[in-house]
């Protein structure tokens, strides 16, 4: 195996420029596609195919500034790269060896450039370990892999250790379950493997049904062998010979690589019988998800791969002693199982330097919403709310201020701005009545509604809980029911002492874990913002002017330069005027839409949103005729 | 069209399915229901009774059991969908960013609440619960293609795109 990886690495001349092309779903909807036929194209009409290598990685991250276009061996870095650049990056930077400004990043701030990925404040504040192939491989290539030493930590552990030893080591590395929970995996695994009844089954979790987390489908995605790699260790050590994948349908590249990459390690000889000469015999097959939140949970997922509806089963049998067709099945995600091959190569010394006292290693998280830098951030376990939010995410877009942050997916809970500068792992953020989840980090500034968004996730949960018990069942609808009725200004007092009462039953009285966290985001909602949630019930007002029922648009009169733009381009016809006349919302006819408020140009702003108080009256006839005002153009449009 | 022309469709369509249940058939593993539907779905865009009704007799499954699995998630449709599919992601990064609007704004300029379809079978509405291109967001996807950063006063234009 020695041989073959020298063999490869010896096969690529490291001077010779190659590009490398972020090409993960977000990169796919930005149109990375039409760039790498850009390339194609003009490599061939230039006469270089032979001398340029071209590679489509899987996602770098920085989804914000996607696609992300690499040229190696110099590193320089393009962002937001679109088909007509690609002839002026092959002729000047490939062939001229010049750099394009205009592509590079720029700071925002200072608009100073980076001309390499890693000096992207985005990037330098994080410490990238499982991410890391992610930058150059490409996910159909077994031999990009190899030649970064993958599959060096099954060979070790296959040459080396025996089971006994592999589980050992995890235990040591004090490894927590990167899907939500924050299990150790090391006990998991023993469970497993000491639980009685064969076959036994290792499953990787790729369900990730947290809305605005993906770092799993990007991990699947980008780098597939990593995953199958820690998978087989964890097999050996455990003792199965037969694997599942899970993943969601809606991640259909994941599925494809994926599948590609199970080939390729069968070719090589990493899966099927007789590992690497050893002995031991590993199989793995794909199941996709057909779409529900729910059977993320391990219990239902095992139902859901044995064909069944994907609903979880009662929580005092351990689905590792009797999971999968009642056999003790192992799932961990895809995260963790990326972790595993790290542990092994570096072991768990290492592993435990990184990390807080009770979280080790690295946790991606998704850091999406109102931020200006939206991506997929890897750091250490410890780092703060305060470093990943400004120093990695650029802090707020549009100037905005931050109000809080969602963590742990829609069963998770909110963090208000007084914490900041809390050190995020599994118990910190357990602490503050949220939790880690999949590492979803949802962004939210001041024109977000908490009640609303509060009621948005009840709304999800509401679908997705599979019916089976009454606490979950029930009592989500009843909260939605609360929660629906307070948005829109029919809330009544004693709606938040219901809401509570309702959460605490669920809490306790639940059959799986998306029952017993699903109050979690009303009742941390009502932790911090409880004050929001009184001014909905009691004055009827809205405070960060969202909730529709709640709120009227208005154009104040003295702002109006009667521009004609609100008029024209409200949908309804309800906003009166003329060239010199005072516009004018009829309140009747108005359906709440935005769009006055959002053509409204930012140097005039007339267009209001005003709550809790009434309309003024419109401005008299005779009063509306104005001298017309010039509007200046530029500036940047209000959100 | 005609109505010739709609049997001969559903005969060629219930050979494919048949062709799909062979499939998972000869390979002769256990528990590929869910999978078989995914398949069926992704061909036609929706399953069929017809379609189920096959199932039924060929793996020896009662229609309720099949019924069961179809609607409980959320990628099977047990009515036909539109020529053109409008998905509006509202993940939590899209909603904050502004999706609810773009949804309201997509009802009603189509006329039709999200899950239904316009009566000249132009566009299904969809609401989906991320998408995974956050940065984008909000977004709606059109048969596929992403349209990002969207306000409600770009909703016409984008759906005029579709004929």
């Amino acid at each position: 195996m020695r041989e073959l990886r020298r063999k490869i690495v010896a096969g690529r001349d490291l001077n010779k420029p190659f590009i490398t092309l972020c090409s993960g779903t977000a990169c796919h909807a930005t149109g990375s596609d039409a760039v790498a036929a850009a390339i194609q194209e003009e490599l061939e009409k230039q006469g270089l195919t032979e001398q340029v290598g071209v590679r489509r990685t899987g996602c770098h991250g920085f989804c914000e500034r996607g696609p992300i276009l690499v040229i190696y061996p110099e590193e320089i870095c393009y962002l937001g790269v679109t088909p007509e650049d690609v002839p002026e990056i092959v002729s000047e930077t490939i062939k001229g060896k010049r750099i394009i400004e205009r592509l590079l990043y720029a700071e925002p701030s200072t608009g100073e450039r980076s001309v390499h990925e890693q000096d992207i404040p985005f990037y330098k504040h994080q410490t990238r370990l499982v991410f890391k192939g992610n930058l150059w491989i490409d996910p159909t290539k077994i031999e990009d892999y190899l030649a970064l030493g993958g599959y060096k930590a099954l060979a070790k552990v296959l040459e080396e250790k025996t089971p006994e030893e592999v589980l050992e080591e995890v235990k040591r590395a004090n490894l927590r379950g990167r899907g939500g929970g924050g299990f150790p995996a090391g006990r998991k695994w023993e469970t497993t493997r000491n639980a009685a009844g064969e076959p036994k089954y290792v499953i990787v979790n790729c369900d990730e049904g947290d809305p605005g987390a993906y770092m799993d489908r990007s991990i699947m995605e980008g780098n597939p062998h990593r995953v199958l790699e820690g998978l087989t260790i964890g097999a050996y050590a455990i003792g199965s010979h037969q694997g599942f994948v899970y993943v969601r349908q809606e991640y259909p590249i994941a599925i494809a690589n994926l599948g590609v990459a199970i080939e390729q390690a069968k070719e090589y000889g990493f899966l099927g019988e007789n590992i690497l000469g050893s002995g031991f015999n590993f199989d793995v097959k794909v199941h996709r998800g057909a779409g529900a939140f729910v059977s993320g949970e391990s219990s239902a997922l095992m139902n859901a791969i044995e064909g069944k509806v994907g609903e979880p089963r009662p929580k005092y049998i351990h689905t590792s002693e009797s999971g999968v067709w009642d056999k003790p099945s192992n799932l961990n995600n895809v995260e963790t199982w990326a972790n595993v091959p790290l542990i092994i190569a570096k072991g768990a010394d290492w592993f435990n330097s990184i990390g807080t006292e009770g979280s080790k290693g690295t946790k991606i998280f998704s850091l999406v919403g109102t931020v200006n830098n939206t991506g997929l951030v890897e750091v250490p376990m410890g780092t703060t709310l305060r470093e990943i939010i400004y120093k990695i995410g650029g802090g707020i877009r549009g100037g905005k201020r931050f109000k809080s942050v969602q963590t742990g997916g829609p069963s998770g809970g909110i963090i208000p701005e007084q914490f900041l500068d809390t050190p995020v792992d599994f118990d910190e953020l357990t602490r503050l009545g949220s939790m880690m989840g999949s590492g979803g980090m949802i962004v939210i500034d001041e024109e977000t509604c908490i009640v609303d968004l509060a009621r948005y996730f009840v709304d999800f949960l509401c679908d997705e809980s599979c019916g089976k018990c009454v606490p979950c069942r029930e009592g989500l609808r009843r909260m939605r029911e609360i929660l629906e009725g307070v948005v829109a200004g029919r809330g009544k007092e004693g709606d938040i002492e219901m809401l509570e009462e309702i959460g605490e039953v669920m809490k306790k009285a639940s059959l799986c874990a998306l029952g017993t966290t699903a109050a979690n985001p009303v009742l941390s909602t009502l932790r911090y913002f409880r004050d929001e949630y009184e001014a909905h019930i009691a004055e009827k007002r809205c405070p960060a002017l969202f909730c529709k029922d709640l709120i009227s648009y208005y154009i104040e009169p003295e702002k109006c330069v009667a521009c004609l733009l609100c008029l024209k381009n409200c949908p309804e016809g309800a906003i009166s005027g003329g060239k010199k006349k005072v516009h004018v919302i009829d309140q009747s006819k108005c359906v709440k839409c935005g769009i006055c408020f959002d053509v409204c140009p930012p140097k005039v702003r007339a267009v209001k949103k005003i709550s809790g108080v009434p309309v003024p009256p419109p401005v008299p006839e005779a009063e509306r005729e104005i001298e017309r005002r010039k509007v200046r153009s530029g500036g940047e449009r209000r959100r | 069209m005609g109505k010739t022309n709609l049997k001969t469709e559903l005969e060629t369509g219930l050979e494919r399915v048949e062709e799909i249940i062979e499939g998972y058939k000869e390979r002769g593993e256990e528990g590929f229901l869910i999978q078989l539907l995914l398949d069926i779905q992704s061909e036609f865009n929706w399953i069929p009774r017809e379609a189920i009704a096959r199932i039924s007799e060929r793996l020896r499954v009662p229609k309720s059991k099949i019924y069961r699995v179809a609607s409980f998630y959320e990628a099977m449709s047990l009515t036909p969908a539109g020529r053109h599919t409008v998905q509006v992601c509202l993940g939590t990064a899209c909603q904050v960013r502004g999706a609810p609007k773009i949804l309201d704004r997509l009802e009603e300029r189509l006329r039709i609440k999200e899950g239904e379809t316009t009566l000249d079978r132009r566009f299904s509405l969809r609401r989906v619960n991320c998408l995974g291109c956050c940065a984008m967001g909000p977004v709606v996807v059109v048969d596929g293609n992403y349209h990002g950063k969207i306000t409600p006063a770009m909703v016409a234009g984008i759906l005029e795109k579709y004929a």
